[in-house]
């Protein structure tokens, strides 16, 4: 009674010392966050002016924080055990929202501050991030990741 | 009592204002259950798949981030509908 079906499976014991295939994500997702940055800076700057600039660059710095804390929370854990992965990523959910609140909520009232120019950078580079890495994300056995560069 | 005495004597603006504030935190809280819901259930469908498979930790564990950062958008969209109305 040892086949696959019946086979005792037990996440809270398990854990996963291979690499880590969502930081090398998190990193290419921040790398092409950058390299972006400044068309995004400048759109923002055309249409809120300065203040637009200043909250975009702001809002574009906490969408890649926001990567970055997801992906090395993921992968610190993973080596532990898969169950303390789980409520890693539970609770880094709650707290990564608490300290974006936290991030927003203390600059409100600076003078800098375009909260239209901040939100509308935050969902686009978030969105627009995650869309443009589907192209280079290889989801398969053989490259968990990032597809190979080509030779 | 007294933060219902107090939200009883504002007039006018600060009446909307302050009801204004409190919807949008209502509405942010009710969009960030969505996206929990859907979070715990994508990470526990993933545990349980590296458990049973963990040949294909490496791509159950991609597949896995890239569901959380796209569940999280929707936690986003409506933290930046709470910062426009109430914040």
């Amino acid at each position: 009674m040892s086949d696959a079906r019946t086979r005792q499976v037990e996440p809270m014991l398990s854990r996963d010392d291979g690499p880590a295939p969502e930081v090398s994500i998190s990193k290419d997702m921040i790398k092409r966050g950058l390299f972006v940055a400044p068309l995004l800076v400048a759109l923002c700057g055309v249409i809120w002016g300065l203040d637009g600039v200043w909250s975009s660059m702001y809002a574009i710095a906490i969408v890649l924080v926001n990567f970055a804390l997801a992906a090395g929370l993921v992968a610190a854990t993973a080596r532990i055990s898969l169950g303390l992965m789980m409520g890693a990523v539970l609770f880094g959910y709650l707290i990564r929202l608490a300290l974006i609140f936290l991030a927003v909520f203390l600059v409100r009232d600076a003078d800098w501050i375009s909260l239209p120019a901040l939100g509308a950078t935050i969902i686009v580079t978030h969105l627009g991030l995650l869309l443009w890495e589907l192209k280079f994300v290889a989801i398969s056995l053989a490259h968990p990741g990032l597809k190979p560069a080509r030779p | 009592m007294e933060a219902f005495s107090q939200l009883a004597a504002l007039t006018g603006d600060e009446a909307k204002a302050a009801s204004a504030a409190g919807s949008a935190g209502f509405a942010y809280g009710l969009a960030a259950i969505g996206p929990g819901i859907g979070i715990g259930y994508l990470v526990g469908k993933s545990v349980e798949a590296m458990a049973r498979q963990p040949e294909a930790a490496g791509m159950v564990r991609t597949t896995m981030f890239l569901g959380i950062a796209f569940t999280e958008a929707l936690a986003l969209i409506g933290f930046v509908v709470f910062i426009l109305i109430g914040l």
